[in-house]
Order: C-alpha cells, then sequence, then structure tokens
C-alpha cells in the first residue's frame, strides 16, 4: 500500500541503506535519494561522528530507523533502557515508522547478536504480538515487522511461518515489512513454495519492503546481503507489488559493498515495477 | 542423562515460560565454543550428545541433519562476536599474534559473553578478564594489559557522550579553593607502563581500518588474523601518561606530563581546583631546584595547561553525580 497507517502515512519510493562506507560520498556529493534507512543500534550512542553524520543526514533527507535488536520473539521482558534510548533516536530522526525483526536473539539479558527463527506456535506468538504493541505504546510510532531469513526449523512448531507472521501482526495490529529475498532464502531451505507465503498474508499491512542479495552454497542458501539482487527475488518483488500496491522498498547491501552508484543503481531497477507510481521515486528528497 | 543419549525429546512451546526455556537451551548451544577446524563439538563438556539434543530442537531437511541446521547458527554466532573483537582490538591481536589471540577472546566470551543490545559493548570487560586469566598473554601479561586498556579507551572516546565545555573564563572568576571542574565523559586518563601508543601507530600503518564495521545480518566465514606481516618491535618499557580524547570527532591521543596527568586525575575525581593543583605541584619535577619551589614556573605552566584543555573542550561544569 502506498501509504498506510503502518508506514505513517508515507508514500516513500525507493530508498537505500546508508552505511559507513558511503558517508564522504553522500555529505559531500548529496546525490538526490528518496530516502535512507539506517541501522538504529549504531546510531543509539550518546555522541561523537555517528551522530555528527547523522544529524548531517537528517538535513538533507527523509530517514527510516530498522533496528536488529528490539528482538520482538524473545521470551524476556522489554528491556526499558533499550527503548529509552530508542526513542530518543526516534525524536531525533522522526522517523515515521520503525522496523524490527520477527525473531529472538537474546535471553536473560545474554544476547546472540543473530536474528533467530521463532518456533512457530500460538503461545510464541502471543509473546511477540504483546511486547510489539508495548514497544509501540511507548516509542509511539508504528512498526513493522520483517520476516527473518532461516536456517533451521524446530519441531516445536505448530504453523508455517507465513500463518506465524499473520498471527502475530493480526493480534499486535501492526505492520510488514515484507522481505522478499528472505523469503526465497528460507524457501530454497525449507523447500516451501514462496508465493504460498507471498500469497498468504495480510497485503493491507504491508508498509514497506526489502530487497537483497543472497548466495548459494552446497547445502543451503544464505542471506549474505553482498550482491545485486537475484532475478527469482525480482519475480517475487514484482509478485507482492500486484498485491500491495507500490510500496516504499529499500535495498540492503551490507557486505563487499561497492561504490554508492552502484549500490543506488541497482536499488534504482526495483522502479521498473512500480510503473503505477506518480513520478520517479527517485526523485530527490528534502524536508 | 541417559534418556537425552537415549531418545530425542522434543521441546514443546505452548506458554511463555517454555518459550523462555526453549530460547535458553537454543543459546546454551549457540554459546558452546567451536572445534579447531571450526565445526560444532558433538559432545558437551559432560558427555551429553549435541547431535541428540539438536535433534530434539530442529527439524532435518533432505541436505542438512539437525545437528548441521545448529551449527549454521552456532559458528554465525562465534564468527560474528570474534570478528567484532578482531575489530575493536587490533593491537592487542598484534601483539599477541593470532593464535593466542583467539584462544584468549575466545576464553573471555565464555565467561563474559555479551550483555549488550549493541558490540561496541563486548570487550567492556576484557580488561577485568586480563587480570583474573593473565595467563592467556602469557609471557606479555603486562603490555597486554596496557593495550586493553588503551584500545578501550578508544571505543569510548569514539561515541560516549560530550557535555558543554567551560571556557578558561568561567573559572577566572570562581574561587579556586572551591572550584570544583569535571572532565569530559569521553575522556579517558591511562597511566601505563609500556609505549603501546606508539606500538599501535605502528599496527595501523601497517594496516589501517579506521571505520567502525557495520551491523550486519550475516556472517559465515571465519574472523582471519590480520597480521600475517612483519611483526613490530615490541612497546618499550617506559611509564607514559596519556590521554585519548576525540576532537571535532577524530580520534586521538596525547602524552601528558606526569603533573597534568595528576592534575586532570583529581579533576575528574572531584578535587577543588587549588588542592588539585596542589597535588600537581607535588608531582612536579621541574618545578623543584635545590628544594624550593618553583612557584612562578608552574603558574606558568598551569596556565598552559588550562589553556591547552580548554581549547581541546576537554573541561566541563562537575559531573552532577559527584
Ligand atoms: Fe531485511
Amino acid at each position: 500500500m502506498p501509504a498506510n497507517e503502518f508506514n505513517g502515512f508515507t508514500d516513500y519510493g525507493i530508498g537505500i541503506g546508508l552505511r559507513v562506507p558511503h558517508y564522504r560520498h553522500i555529505l559531500a556529493e548529496k546525490p538526490l535519494v528518496d530516502w535512507f534507512e539506517i541501522i538504529s543500534e549504531n546510531f543509539m550512542v550518546e555522541g561523537g561522528r555517528p551522530l555528527e553524520v547523522l544529524d548531517q543526514i537528517l538535513e538533507q533527507y527523509r530517514v527510516v530507523q530498522h533496528g536488529v535488536a528490539m528482538y520482538f520473539g524473545s521470551a524476556d521482558r522489554l528491556n526499558r533502557e533499550h527503548l529509552k534510548r530508542l526513542k530518543r533516536l526516534v525524536k531525533r530522526t522522526k522517523t515515521p515508522w520503525l522496523s524490527d525483526h520477527l525473531c529472538w536473539g537474546s535471553v536473560d539479558g545474554r544476547y546472540t547478536h543473530d536474528l533467530l527463527p521463532m518456533p512457530y506456535t500460538f503461545a510464541a506468538a502471543k509473546v511477540t504480538a504483546d511486547r510489539i504493541r508495548q514497544a509501540r505504546d511507548y516509542l509511539e510510532v508504528p512498526i513493522c515487522v520483517e520476516n527473518v531469513s532461516s536456517y533451521a526449523e524446530y519441531h516445536a512448531s505448530e504453523m508455517t511461518e507465513w500463518e506465524f507472521l499473520s498471527e502475530v501482526v493480526e493480534a499486535a495490529d501492526c505492520g510488514i515489512l515484507m522481505d522478499v529475498n528472505n523469503i526465497y532464502v528460507s524457501s530454497e531451505n525449507h523447500g516451501f513454495d514462496p508465493y504460498e507465503y507471498l500469497n498468504n498474508i495480510p497485503h493491507h499491512r504491508v508498509g514497506q519492503i526489502h530487497i537483497a542479495g543472497h548466495s548459494k552454497f552446497e547445502k543451503y542458501t544464505l542471506d549474505t546481503h553482498d550482491h545485486p539482487v537475484l532475478d527469482p527475488v525480482w519475480k517475487m518483488y514484482a509478485h507482492l507489488l500486484k498485491k500491495t500496491g507500490p510500496t516504499a522498498t529499500l535495498l540492503e547491501w551490507d557486505d563487499s559493498i561497492p561504490s554508492f552508484e552502484e549500490v543506488h543503481r541497482e536499488a534504482l531497477k526495483a522502479n521498473l515495477f512500480h510503473k503505477a507510481k506518480t513520478p520517479a521515486a527517485s526523485s530527490g528528497a528534502t524536508r | 542423562m541417559k534418556s537425552l543419549e537415549a531418545k530425542p525429546q522434543h521441546n514443546n512451546v505452548r506458554s511463555r515460560s517454555e518459550l523462555k526455556a526453549f530460547q535458553q537451551k537454543m543459546l546454551g548451544m549457540l554459546y558452546r565454543p567451536l572445534s579447531p577446524d571450526w565445526k560444532s563439538r558433538k559432545k558437551t563438556d559432560e558427555g551429553i550428545s549435541v547431535v541428540k539434543i539438536a535433534e530434539g530442537l530442529i527439524k532435518p531437511n533432505d541436505r542438512l541433519t539437525s545437528f548441521e541446521r545448529l551449527e549454521i547458527y552456532n559458528r554465525c554466532y562465534w564468527f560474528r562476536v570474534l570478528d567484532s573483537l578482531y575489530d575493536d582490538f587490533p593491537g592487542l591481536l598484534a601483539l599477541l599474534g593470532n593464535r593466542k589471540f583467539l584462544k584468549l577472546i575466545t576464553a573471555y566470551l565464555i565467561r563474559y559473553p555479551s550483555e549488550s543490545f549493541t558490540l561496541r559493548n563486548l570487550g567492556s570487560r576484557l580488561e577485568s578478564f586480563l587480570c583474573e586469566e593473565p595467563e592467556y598473554a602469557s609471557p606479555l601479561q603486562e603490555i597486554a594489559l596496557d593495550m586493553v586498556r588503551f584500545e578501550w579507551a578508544q571505543i569510548i572516546a569514539f561515541d560516549e557522550i560530550a557535555r558543554e565545555p567551560i571556557s578558561p573564563k568561567d573559572i577566572q572568576k570562581r574561587d579556586p579553593e572551591k572550584l570544583r571542574i569535571g572532565l569530559q565523559p569521553y575522556l579517558a586518563l591511562l597511566e601505563l607502563n609500556h609505549a603501546v601508543d606508539r606500538y599501535l601507530i605502528a599496527v595501523k600503518n601497517q594496516e589501517f581500518d579506521g571505520l567502525r564495521k557495520e551491523a550486519s545480518n550475516t556472517s559465515n566465514a571465519a574472523p582471519e588474523g590480520k597480521n600475517h606481516r612483519r611483526r613490530l618491535s615490541l612497546p618499550k618499557r617506559e611509564r607514559v601518561w596519556l590521554a585519548v580524547h576525540r576532537y571535532d570527532n577524530m580520534l586521538y591521543y596525547k602524552r601528558l606530563e606526569p603533573a597534568a596527568f595528576t592534575l586532570l586525575k583529581e579533576l575528574g575525581k572531584g578535587t577543588p581546583l587549588e588542592m588539585a593543583c596542589g597535588k600537581a605541584i607535588k608531582r612536579d619535577g621541574s618545578a623543584k631546584q635545590k628544594g624550593v619551589l618553583k612557584a612562578d614556573a608552574f603558574q606558568e605552566k598551569l596556565q598552559g595547561w588550562f589553556a591547552e584543555w580548554s581549547s581541546l573542550r576537554w573541561l566541563t561544569l562537575p559531573s552532577p553525580k559527584k
């Protein structure tokens, strides 16, 4: 959906992830970019260069926050200190929505720094949905949860991943950040039909889409974010857009990062699928 | 334990407490150190089969067993945390060499796994660990300890909060007997026994990779020692008084005179200006000549220091906690 309650009724086009190797280029050249996605945790600091760069970016660009450490699916109570810091950043960036993953990664205050798949059970869905609601109430900003890529399935699961995602977002009444590449990676690893996934989620809740590259190994496929988006993922993206309408889309490129122009060019390929969308999603960003 | 060996026990997740137990079990599996060839170990320290535990948690597929699927996560965990410490402690790595460094940080992470949402804090207890287990750095324990303190101070200096600096004018107007001055939270004052600052410059000249790593979704490669270059000569043994700080958001370190170091340390502790100066003057070698204090010379020095520290924005109002 171009604009919905889950992305703060915005109509963003194609964005790219703000990454350290591109700082200098962006600040000096001020390229036209519709919006940047930042990793919240990289800026949940007290001072120094990260915040200086962020403030300069915020003067000229629209920024959306994407987190990697909220762990909505953790059985622990929400970490108040973490939320406080996050809220401070939300106020700074004025992010119209905020995303993090449908996963867990810590327990008893100990962290794995990984996005671990959930056991797809009704009890886990309830715990997760409660935590998303609490976080949203505290942060006062719409939340979209992102499906992660996974390499394992649990015996404990009582439903498919897309059923679990639907169960959580309906119970939490939140949005979805649909990572098309992650669906593809997981479908390869678990042998399901990725289109069945795409067809069976509440499309009206999709507030944002991620696309990225992955790597195939002999026995599994890994979500490496280290090269261009592959054809099957573009096809899935096109299919999803038919269901959702043009939706804010972000290319993730986190490893072996090429020049800014190359990343941006790759991201803008998404425009080919946004035919219905009004003037160039890539046209510049200002406030 | 026998029943665990006999058949896999499936783990249900039908309540919050079962979810917690499930996550605790998984976390325990991921935290298990890898074998020297970067594989998951097949037995726990108690001799329990990890293969069976994995079979109780994870479904196999047509290409991978439950154990192999668990192994992907076990390896990703270790590669990610080890990588982070390789990035944060290049001086310690160069000093100890790859094999010893890896052994040290692996043992460290087993005892002190991450308790922070950010990898930035992963090395925060490495100094304590080295004090507890100095043999991991043997025979370079003392140098290693200096290096860890120095490298951790840089992490703090990089992004710790900056407070409003005060100017020399703010100081002049006030009664030195009562005046307290604070220091920037990002400023670290280190008293070291080795010239690890010069050593680190040499390391960085060999390989400069000043940008901190992005948070990334995946990590599938074993961390590599980046020190296959010529071995540097060890840091010289000497007393070094060092300030680690940032200026215009760039990291710097600066050697200090012992008296200047004492003065800053005292101010940081909340000692009033006059008393802090008194302690500094006692430390100052050049101010004593034939047993007579050359107060004027010291006064001049003092003014120079304050002018410099003000221009570096090190001085603030005292911290509200003190
Ligand atoms: Fe993603």
